[in-house]
C-alpha cells in the first residue's frame, strides 16, 4: 500500500480537469486491482533467499536457461510480428466470408490451457504428427525436444496477443488515409507499408510487447512440446517449476531474475517506443 | 487528495485479506457426524502414479462407508508435499518417496510416523511390439535411439539415475520430463522411443506400451509411505482410508496394479 503512496500526488495532478478529483468509487476499486497484483511479488521479494542469490546468479545453469528464454521469446515475437501483422491486417481491412469465425479461431489459443496447446503442437507438428511426419520424411526434420520447438510453442501462445493488439489498433486507425494514398497512385501493399504501418506502429510495438512477455513466462506448451533439457530447451519457467520440485527457495530466485530481467526489459521498451500508446 | 487515497486504502487492504482469507477456508470436507462410522469428505493428497489403483480403492470406501466421499488430488509428490506445507486443506497424504514425505513430516505436519504401503520398480516403456528391440538399460544408450527421463527432481527421475549409475550406462536422454506420467506420454505420443518409467505405470497404459523389466531396478526401488495429516479436517474417515490401504484388501488392489508388497 504504501508503494502507490508517493505516486498519488502525481497522478492526481494530471486530470484535474472535469470533476474534484477521483471518485473513491472508482479509486478503492483500483487500489485493491493493484494490491491483488503486487502483494504476491512483493511476497516473492520478502521471502526471497537474499543470503544464496549470489550463488543462484553464479551458477552457469541459470544463465543458460535465461539466455534460452530471451533468445526464444524474442525470435517467437519476431516470427509473430512477420505473420501476426499481415493477419491483422486481413482481419481488419478486408471482407471475406466467416471473418468472424477466423477471428474467433485465431483467439483460440487464448483460452486453451497451454498443455493442451502443447499436445496439440506435438499432435501436429510432432514426429507423428499429421504435418510433422511430412516433414520428417522429406528434409529430416523433427521438431519436439528442440530449440526450434520452444520457438515454435512460445509463438503459438503469444501470436493471438499480437493479432489482438494490432487488429484493434488498425481498427481505430482511419482507413481514409489509405484511401488517400491510394488515390494518388499508390498500391494497396505501399499504402500499407508507407501510410498504415507508421500509423499503427505504437499499437504493433504494444502487441509486440505483450507477445514477448507472454512468450518469455510461457510453460505449459514449451514444456509438453519440446520437453525440458538444460541449454536446449529449459527455459527459465520450466527452470523455476522443476527447482520449485525440492527446493524452493531456489525456485524463488529464479524467479526473482527472471522478473527483475523482465521489468527491465518492458520499463526500457516502455519509455523508448510505447510512450505514445 | 493524498487524505482521500491512504483513507481508500485501509479498507480496500481489509476487503482484500476477507477475499484471500475466505478462499483458504473454503469448506472442502464435513466433520464426522459422531455417531461411529466414518462420514464426510476425504481429501487424499496422492502421488500420480497411484492413480488408477488408489481409485478403485475410493470407489470401494464409499460403498463400504455410505455417506462418505473420496476427493482425490494426483500430482507429483514434491509438489503435493509443497501444497500440504503450504497450508492446503488435506486430510491424507500419499507419497512416491520417503523424501518428499520427509518434507511434511519435518514440518510436523503429520499425525504420527508415516507408514510404507507399497513398493515400485521401475521399468522400460517402448512403443508396442518394442520396434528398437530394447533389451536392457544399456541398450537406451544406443545412438539415435530417443529416449526420454524423469527429472532427478522427481522420484522417477532420481531413482531412474541410481539404476542408470548401477548398471554404470551413460544416457543422454531428449528429455528430463517434470513427472512419470508425462514421460509416458512421449512413448504413447511416439515422439520418444523410450521412457524409464515405473512397473504400475507400464501395466496402467495397458497395450499402449510394452514393458521391459531390467535387473537394476532391484537397485532403486521406491518405498511409497502414507500418513495421516495432523490438521486433517475429517481425522476419522481419513483413518479409516488409511486402513482399507494397509489392509490385505487394499493390498491385493495394489498388487493388481503392478506395485510390491512393502
Amino acid at each position: 500500500m504504501t508503494t502507490t503512496a508517493p505516486d498519488t500526488p502525481r497522478k492526481a495532478r494530471r486530470p484535474r480537469a472535469p470533476g474534484r478529483g477521483v471518485p473513491l468509487a472508482l479509486l478503492a476499486p483500483a487500489l485493491v486491482g493493484l494490491a491483488f497484483l503486487l502483494v504476491p511479488l512483493l511476497a516473492l521479494v520478502v521471502r526471497a533467499p537474499w543470503r544464496d542469490l549470489p550463488e543462484q546468479l553464479t551458477s552457469p545453469a541459470v544463465w543458460d536457461a535465461l539466455r534460452l528464454s530471451l533468445v526464444c521469446a524474442t525470435t517467437a515475437t519476431a516470427l509473430s510480428l512477420v505473420v501476426g501483422v499481415p493477419l491483422a491486417w486481413l482481419l481488419a481491412r478486408t471482407d471475406f466470408p466467416g471473418r468472424s469465425l477466423v477471428r474467433a479461431l485465431v483467439t483460440l489459443p487464448l483460452v486453451l490451457p497451454p498443455v493442451v496447446g502443447g499436445v496439440a503442437l506435438l499432435l501436429a507438428l510432432g514426429r507423428n504428427g499429421i504435418v510433422g511426419r511430412l516433414l520428417d520424411e522429406w528434409f529430416g526434420v523433427t521438431l519436439p525436444f528442440t530449440t526450434a520447438g520452444v520457438v515454435l510453442a512460445e509463438t503459438f501462445v503469444a501470436l493471438p496477443f499480437l493479432v489482438i493488439s494490432v487488429e484493434g489498433t488498425l481498427r481505430a486507425a482511419d482507413p481514409r488515409f489509405e484511401e488517400a494514398a491510394a488515390t494518388l497512385g499508390a498500391s494497396r501493399f505501399t499504402a500499407f507499408r508507407r501510410v498504415t504501418l507508421p500509423l499503427i506502429a505504437p499499437g504493433v510495438a504494444a502487441g509486440a510487447v505483450l507477445a514477448w512477455a507472454r512468450a518469455l513466462g510461457e510453460f505449459g506448451a514449451t514444456i509438453t512440446f519440446a520437453g525440458n533439457f538444460p541449454g536446449r530447451t529449459q527455459t527459465m519457467p520450466l527452470a523455476v517449476y522443476l527447482a520449485l520440485q525440492n527446493d524452493p527457495a531456489a525456485a524463488i530466485a529464479l524467479s526473482l531474475v527472471l522478473l527483475a530481467v523482465s521489468v527491465a526489459v518492458l520499463a526500457g521498451l516502455r519509455d523508448r517506443w510505447t510512450r505514445a500508446v | 487528495m493524498i487524505r482521500s487515497a491512504r483513507r481508500a486504502a485501509g479498507p480496500a487492504a481489509l476487503a482484500l485479506l476477507t477475499a484471500l482469507g475466505l478462499t483458504a477456508c473454503s469448506p472442502s470436507s464435513s466433520p464426522a457426524s459422531g455417531d461411529g462410522g466414518p462420514s464426510g469428505t476425504v481429501t487424499v493428497f496422492a502421488a500420480a502414479s497411484l492413480e488408477e489403483s488408489f481409485t478403485a480403492l475410493g470407489e470401494r470406501f464409499e460403498k463400504e462407508h455410505p455417506g462418505t466421499e473420496v476427493t482425490f488430488n494426483f500430482n507429483g509428490s514434491d509438489s503435493l508435499a509443497a501444497g500440504i506445507v503450504g497450508g492446503a486443506p488435506a486430510d491424507v497424504f500419499a507419497a512416491a518417496s520417503p523424501a518428499t514425505m520427509k518434507r511434511v513430516t519435518d514440518e510436523k505436519l503429520t499425525a504420527g510416523d508415516p507408514v510404507t504401503f507399497a513398493r515400485n520398480r521401475l521399468a522400460i516403456a517402448t512403443a508396442p511390439g518394442n520396434p528398437h528391440g530394447v533389451g536392457s538399460l544399456r541398450d537406451l544408450a544406443a545412438a539415435g535411439l530417443k529416449v526420454v527421463l524423469c527429472d532427478e527432481t522427481v522420484p522417477c527421475g532420481a531413482a531412474a539415475r541410481k539404476a542408470l549409475t548401477a548398471a554404470g550406462v551413460e544416457v543422454t536422454p531428449a528429455s528430463y520430463e517434470q513427472d512419470v506420467k508425462s514421460a509416458l506420454t512421449k512413448v504413447r505420443l511416439d515422439e520418444a522411443d523410450a521412457a524409464v518409467v515405473y512397473r504400475t505405470d507400464v501395466r496402467a497404459a495397458g497395450d499402449k506400451v510394452d514393458g521391459v523389466d531390467f535387473p537394476e531396478a532391484a537397485q532403486a526401488v521406491n518405498d511409497y509411505p502414507i500418513a495421516l495429516l495432523e490438521h486433517a479436517p475429517n481425522a476419522s474417515a481419513a483413518r479409516a482410508f488409511v486402513a482399507l490401504v494397509t489392509s490385505p484388501e487394499g493390498q491385493k488392489v495394489l498388487g493388481k496394479a503392478g506395485f510390491l508388497a512393502p
